[in-house]
């Protein structure tokens, strides 16, 4: 099945084109003063490593925050959200050079019930899937 | 150190309000990688207001939460309305559940985010893993 890129009309099964990210240092340093979230393990390798991670890491919300942007784009807009979720898996590791790390959002329709319109997700880094059962409902207002 | 049972029920005192501004907004979608042009704020930006009543809670002396040793397991957001500039939004978190596996404290916890006329907007729902 060829990968839709709206959810006007997307019926069950129907796969939405996978959007990509690029994750960088500097995306960290910024989402960690726009969240409030200033734990080391984001922005310092040493306390990072000390603690057994692999490296920096992306914050769990900042790839979810990803996952939103991704849903935005298939609901052809913001505030069609009604429900979203998903565990913390595996970490995103982000190394420190300007290439930064790719996170790959895809998404299958799963339910669609009058104006809602329910995802199944796969958010990868590399070939890992990095959060667990990410799923999202989207409303799709009439006439969109 | 396992947190103590009674816990498990008990609702904190709201955060204090937070004022959504337009700038607050345009800052968090370009810390995603993404723009703001206006209307609703990117899905996860409640997070920030969540994340104040769960740092009440792991700060809170009572409860026996070291902060280090707390990992962000589950996140899930329920929407009643999107969120817009202008808003002034305040956090009622509830421990809804609460039980030990291998040494480790699974907390559930539930948000429930209003407005200033006590409207909900945004139900957050986080599971803590505590070690």
């Amino acid at each position: 099945m060829t990968a839709v890129t709206g959810l006007q009309g997307a019926e069950k099964g129907a796969e939405l084109a996978p959007q990509e990210y690029v994750v960088t240092r500097a995306d960290l340093v910024r989402y960690t003063g726009a969240s409030g979230d200033r734990n080391p393990i984001h922005w310092s390798e040493r306390v990072a490593t000390s603690v057994g991670l692999p490296g920096v890491i992306a914050h769990g919300m900042y790839t979810m925050a990803l996952v939103a942007r991704a849903l935005d784009t298939w609901a052809g807009g913001p505030g069609r959200v009604v429900e979203v979720g998903c565990k913390f898996t595996k970490p995103v590791v982000v190394p420190d050079d300007d290439e930064g790390v790719t996170v790959r959002v895809s998404g299958t329709v799963s339910s669609v019930e009058d104006d809602r319109v329910a995802v199944t997700l796969d958010v990868r880094c590399g070939d890992e899937k990095v959060l667990g059962m990410p799923k999202a409902v989207l409303r799709i207002p009439a006439g969109d | 150190m396992a947190v103590d049972e009674s816990l498990a029920g008990r609702t904190f005192p709201p955060t204090d309000p937070y004022l959504v501004t337009e700038e607050r907004i345009a800052e968090f979608a370009a810390a995603t990688g993404g723009s703001w042009e206006g209307g609703p704020a990117p899905a996860t930006f409640p997070i920030v207001v969540a994340f104040a009543a769960m740092t009440g809670l792991m700060e809170d002396p009572s409860v026996g939460i070291s902060l280090h040793n707390v990992i962000h397991g589950e996140q899930r957001f329920t929407y009643h309305r999107p969120v817009v500039a202008g808003d002034r939004l305040s956090a009622e978190l509830t421990v809804d559940s609460l039980r030990q596996i291998g040494g480790a404290d699974i907390i559930g916890t539930r948000s429930e985010i209003t407005d200033s006329d006590g409207t909900p907007v945004v139900t957050a729902r986080a599971v803590l893993v505590h070690r």
